[in-house]
């Protein structure tokens, strides 16, 4: 892997101890000094600084906002300057292509996407929008946690009035930084954008705080699964569809049946449908019992022996904040959701109880 | 003390063999969340998968070092799976094995190999 891709704060990380890992093409800090179980509390309970700078940053003009939402079940064209919103790319057959955030802001529209997809749905939105702009020479933070704001406020004091999935450009140190209210970690904080060249001065800056250590992408693996948030190749894939992702929320009111601008988005006959009739799978929470970790790729049985297969664990692991392993799956809808589940862990049926999303409460600001 | 190339660490008491996993694995590992130990009694050939470590990044095996009986598991791991990051050198043992022949222990290497190879 000697064409791995280096991002701005690679000295920064290793400054601080970094674990660094090959991750969708980049060399990225999986954990630092402190290592993922003491990463993943400190974001809990104070702040936690991200660098998620391999993920794609994408400006459209702000006259697309008519053709992006002919690619995803989103009201774009009613997003309100300043303001953020969920996205799924949806393929012909109502599977997904990747997710995605979606801001309006005064002059554009600003979008980031996954590492792993950045490729892939940049030649997507080319196919059917003009002025689609790679943003490349900015670094990607994400400062989560509940003193996340207490931290950011020192350096920029605007962002304490900024809600949940709020966006704004604000200067700091000469410098313009483009920052959301949001997160996927299920506690507050905020995402950052800032020029590369800036970026390691910035995260110095907020690493000295008391209160903000380095987290690396293992912590953010276990805090967004204890957040139920799907892992785009794990639990959303072209196979899925987001209804039967447990997503259905991510669909928004006028693109559903009766609304003003119904469908229109890719593979909208399957999952309007499965809205109103049901989707043949369904996305679970799991906890198995004991402590072996169930992961993805576990398949997942109605029955202690025999029985049949009825899915399979698409992300697991070990919950810090909930002392005990967890895991996601997709399931039969016609499972019910009141029996025990067994996973099949090296050779041993295992079980597992169903039980709601998220495994750790959201405190967002709302 | 000798030390196997899968980084486990073997103390030989007579031909009862205790065997951990070193300060330098249970690091690359992470923290440990699970363990799961052979049942006392159990017969194992040498590079038999017997214990299954998961930390908060992986799952990962460990072998038999020897052939012979396994006469004691450390249960303690099983309730604090923790231990083996805190003291992997001394109370996060795994299991204490009645070699069938001690002569296997001569291939492993001493603390100075080891540390050589890690370096």
């Amino acid at each position: 892997m000697s064409d791995l891709k280096h991002l701005p704060l690679k000295a920064l990380h290793e400054a601080q101890g970094a674990k660094m890992v090959p991750f969708a093409g980049y060399e990225m800090p999986v954990q630092f000094a402190a290592g993922v179980m003491a990463e993943h509390q400190h974001t809990r309970e104070k702040a936690g600084l991200f660098d998620v700078s391999h993920m794609g940053q994408v400006l459209l003009p702000l006259s697309a906002d008519a053709a992006l939402e002919a690619l995803v079940p989103v009201d774009v064209i009613g997003l309100k300057e300043g303001r953020q919103r969920y996205g799924l790319f949806t393929n012909d057959a109502g599977g997904v292509l990747d997710d995605l955030m979606i801001a309006r802001r005064a002059g554009d529209l600003f979008l980031v996407v996954n590492a792993s997809r950045k490729e892939h749905d940049i030649a997507h939105m080319r196919a059917a929008i003009d002025g689609v702009d790679e943003v490349t020479d900015r670094a990607l933070l994400a400062l989560q946690g509940p003193l996340a704001e207490t931290a950011l406020a020192r350096l920029v004091p605007s962002v304490a009035e900024m809600k949940f999935m709020d966006v704004a450009q604000v200067a700091w140190n000469g410098v313009e930084l483009w920052i959301s209210r949001s997160g996927y970690t299920g506690e507050d904080g905020f995402e950052i954008s800032v020029p590369a060249d800036a970026a390691e001065g910035f995260a110095s800056v907020l690493l000295e705080m008391e209160e903000v250590m380095p987290i690396g992408l293992g912590a953010r693996d276990s805090l967004r699964m204890e957040a139920g948030m799907p892992l785009y190749g794990n639990d959303l894939t072209e196979e899925i569809s987001p209804i039967e992702a447990g997503m259905t929320w991510a669909v928004n009111k006028v693109r559903r049946v009766g609304g003003d601008r119904e469908g229109g988005f890719p593979g909208a006959d399957r999952i309007l449908d499965e809205m109103q009739n049901g989707a043949a799978r369904r996305r679970v929470g799991l906890r198995p019992e004991g402590r072996a970790p169930m992961r993805g790729g576990v398949p997942l049985f109605d029955a202690a022996e025999g029985g049949t297969q009825i899915g399979v664990i698409t992300s697991g692991g070990f919950g810090p904040s909930v002392g005990a392993p967890i895991a996601m799956g997709i399931i039969d809808s016609a499972v019910p959701a009141d029996i025990t589940l067994y996973g099949e862990v090296r050779g041993k049926r295992l079980p597992a109880a169903q039980t709601d999303l998220p495994f750790h409460k959201p405190d967002y600001k709302r | 003390m000798k030390f196997t190339e899968e980084h486990e660490w073997l103390r030989a008491d007579g031909d009862i063999v205790t065997v951990g996993i070193t300060e330098h694995a249970a690091t690359a590992l992470g923290d440990v969340v699970f363990v799961e130990l052979p049942e006392a009694g159990t017969q194992v050939a040498k590079d038999d998968d017997i214990v299954v470590i998961e930390s908060v990044k992986a799952a990962s095996d460990i072998m038999a070092p020897l052939d012979g009986e396994i006469v004691e598991v450390n249960d303690a791991l099983a309730d604090t799976p923790g231990m083996v990051n805190d003291d992997p050198m001394g109370e996060a043992w795994f299991f204490k094995i009645k070699a069938t022949d001690l002569s296997q222990m001569d291939e492993y290497m001493d603390e100075d190999a080891y540390k050589e190879m890690i370096d």
